[in-house]
């Protein structure tokens, strides 16, 4: 294991959208795990093809509503019927229809801030550097190429036989990424 | 939908309607012609001409605030019995524009109208800048507007808390959260796009600060797995919260015993209302700025005509709103709504309920016509119209009710200063030097979902087998 410490992977890079997937596949199945694929747009079959499985993030994000939803209502609740209890025209101190908006308001704001936030966390973000930046070639991954990265911690990893893997798949370019 | 409809959408799109984006165009090209506009070094002159005239209105803006802060609300034309003038008027206006943005990025995305790509991020960037204006007018219009942190819940020693059963404060909390999220939304959809321009930046200051925006985006294929989850989501979550925030503004009308405000057909022709003028005010702005900056590409004719379809219905349910309106007030046998009514049509303030009902109602009609709808100078004159119309209207349902309701030994007239209208003024210079910012320092078209509808993104695994 000596090669960890100063490599990150092995890198291929592809034209198009369709290259991409499809070598993601063959990858998977000749037993690669550890490795990530990048793309200049969302491409559906990709996550596919990379074997992961759903995100957690609706559940964050449906708990993260209902924490709005309950603690919206019980802040009205506690400051109408609890600390400051006011006497409008005989109406309960425990109005609830009228506390129904600000309620909504609430749902729906714990609930976006748990998605973007949670999106962030659970893609390990902010991150200002990454290893596969170290491939200059990289920077074209936000303009129109297509890349998949082998991580030497992937068990099956090895420098020549991954390389020689790479290289079926007709990348354009196959590079070693510095740790 | 059929699928012919579905077809239709898609870049590829053979006769008859234009196309969403204009042939021949590739991931690379489509990258470049957008981010060269934020990237380019030379900034154009017509820019700064535009700029400099926006930071102008501004700065009329800060002196008119200024002096409210030193004099106090006595300088603008506000009185007894119209104690709600401009602030309010111009409060509704600024926020029903504001509705745009949402609604085409989170309605459309959700009823996968590819068309809507193009224009939402400056419809988002929009919606921002324009509840940024919003925002300013209740605070200025508390009197105090040091101390309108006390409409927040917040343990004080005053030992007070906010009247939650008020319409003022639901407002308070729509508004701040409809803020928060079209800011969230804009920002999630601007992040992939922050790391195309720092990957081509040529400038070392550029390649810092739009690196640190982009969080270090990758584009790896888990995270824009959950990104796409995200922003449908938030597309989810922001599509009952566009529908609120103006439902919540009409409330503040509507829970009132004033007539001509104590109305339950306010919420749904408020927020058909917003929607109008939202539209109104993208197609203002995304005339020009097409034509300057060549981007007939990707805004193609068909944007103008979906949006100016999109005018016209909203257009047809705010026209049905007022005439429900003029008839429950008949109908309903109330003498006060009946005087209300009859007071609008007839009397002080009658021109004005006439020129909104020409701006809102018989010119967009034109709209109906297709050769219309195609002709980018006829579009931008009715969007403009729309846009007055509509302020006329937040001015006539504000002023009108109020001047003249219950005792005629209280009646009185509300007329307007210079400062009311330097305050206005003022935040259209606000929010167009916001946007001129925006448009010189991101970019204006979402690239990476540009890239996304061209034909070239179909993943199509036969074609190639390795």
């Amino acid at each position: 294991m000596r090669i960890s410490s100063t490599l990150y992977g092995l890198m291929a890079e592809f034209d198009d959208a369709n290259a991409l997937v499809a070598a993601t596949r063959r990858a998977h199945d000749e037993g690669y795990r550890r490795m990530d694929a990048y793309s200049p747009f969302p491409i559906e079959e990709l996550h596919e093809a990379l074997g992961s499985h759903h995100s957690r993030l609706p559940l964050i994000v449906l708990i993260g509503g209902l924490c709005g939803c309950v603690g919206g209502y019980a802040l009205q609740y506690w400051a109408a019927a609890i600390a400051y209890p006011l006497n409008v025209g005989g109406r309960p101190f425990n109005s609830w229809p009228a506390f129904i908006p600000v309620t909504f308001e609430c749902t729906i704001l714990v609930a976006a801030l748990s998605a973007v936030l949670g999106m962030l966390a659970l893609n390990g973000l902010p991150m200002p550097h990454h290893p596969v930046f170290n491939v200059p070639r990289f920077a074209l991954a936000s303009r129109n190429r297509f890349f998949l990265c082998i991580e030497v911690k992937d068990r099956k990893f090895d420098l020549e036989s991954t390389r020689r893997f790479l290289e079926t798949l007709e990348p354009r370019e196959v590079s070693t990424v510095a740790d | 939908m059929t699928p012919a409809d579905q077809d239709s959408n898609r870049a590829d799109v053979g006769s008859g309607t234009p196309p969403v984006i204009a042939p021949g165009h590739t991931f690379g090209s489509v990258t470049d012609k957008i981010s060269a506009i934020v990237l380019t070094r030379k900034t154009p002159i017509g820019w700064w001409f535009g700029f400099l005239i926006a930071f102008a209105l501004m700065n009329v803006m800060m002196v008119a605030i200024t002096y409210l802060f030193v004099k106090g609300t006595g300088i603008w034309g506000i009185n007894i019995p119209v104690g709600w003038g401009f602030a309010i008027v111009n409060f509704v206006w600024w926020i029903g524009i504001g509705h745009a943005g949402t609604l085409i990025s989170a309605i459309l995305l959700l009823l996968k109208q590819t068309w809507r790509t193009s224009i939402n991020r400056f419809a988002e960037a929009m919606t921002l800048f324009a509840v940024a204006c919003a925002g300013i007018f209740p605070i200025i219009h508390t009197g105090r507007p040091w101390l309108a942190y006390w409409l927040f819940p917040y343990p004080n020693t005053m030992g007070v808390w906010p009247q939650f059963r008020s319409p003022l404060v639901w407002d308070v909390f729509a508004v701040s959260t409809y803020a928060t999220v079209s800011l969230l939304f804009w920002y999630v959809g601007l992040i992939p796009d922050l790391a195309t321009l720092r990957d081509r930046s040529q400038s070392p200051i550029g390649r810092v600060v739009y690196g640190m925006l982009a969080m270090g985006w990758r584009g790896s294929a888990r995270h824009w797995h959950r990104y796409e989850t995200a922003y449908l989501l938030l597309a989810g979550l922001a599509t009952p919260l566009v529908v609120s925030v103006h439902t919540v503004v009409s409330f503040d009308f509507a829970v009132a015993i004033v007539p001509g405000w104590h109305t339950t057909i306010f919420p749904p022709y408020f927020v058909a209302g917003a929607i109008y003028s939202g539209f109104a005010m993208v197609l203002t702005l995304a005339i020009p700025i097409r034509a300057i900056y060549g981007l007939e590409d990707f805004i193609t004719l068909r944007h103008l005509e979906n949006m100016a379809k999109v005018m016209l219905v909203t257009g047809l349910i705010v026209a049905y709103g007022y005439t429900i309106e003029a008839f429950i007030a008949w109908y309903g046998g109330n003498k006060y709504e009946g005087f209300m009514m009859w007071n609008r049509m007839t009397g002080p303030y009658a021109p004005v309920y006439w020129l909104l009902i020409c701006c809102n109602i018989v010119i967009p009609q034109a709209l109906w016509s297709r050769r219309v709808r195609t002709n980018t100078k006829a579009l931008f004159v009715i969007a403009i119209i729309v846009n007055i119309g509509m302020w006329l209207e937040r001015f006539i349902i504000v002023v009108t009710s109020l001047h003249r309701d219950f005792l005629p030994s209280s009646w009185g007239m509300y007329n307007p200063t210079i400062w009311d209208w330097a305050t206005f003024v003022g935040t259209i210079g606000l929010f167009l030097t916001l946007l001129f910012l925006f448009l010189r320092f991101l970019p204006m078209i979402s690239i990476a979902e540009m890239r996304a509808i061209l034909p070239e993104a179909k993943v199509d695994e036969d074609l190639r087998v390795i």
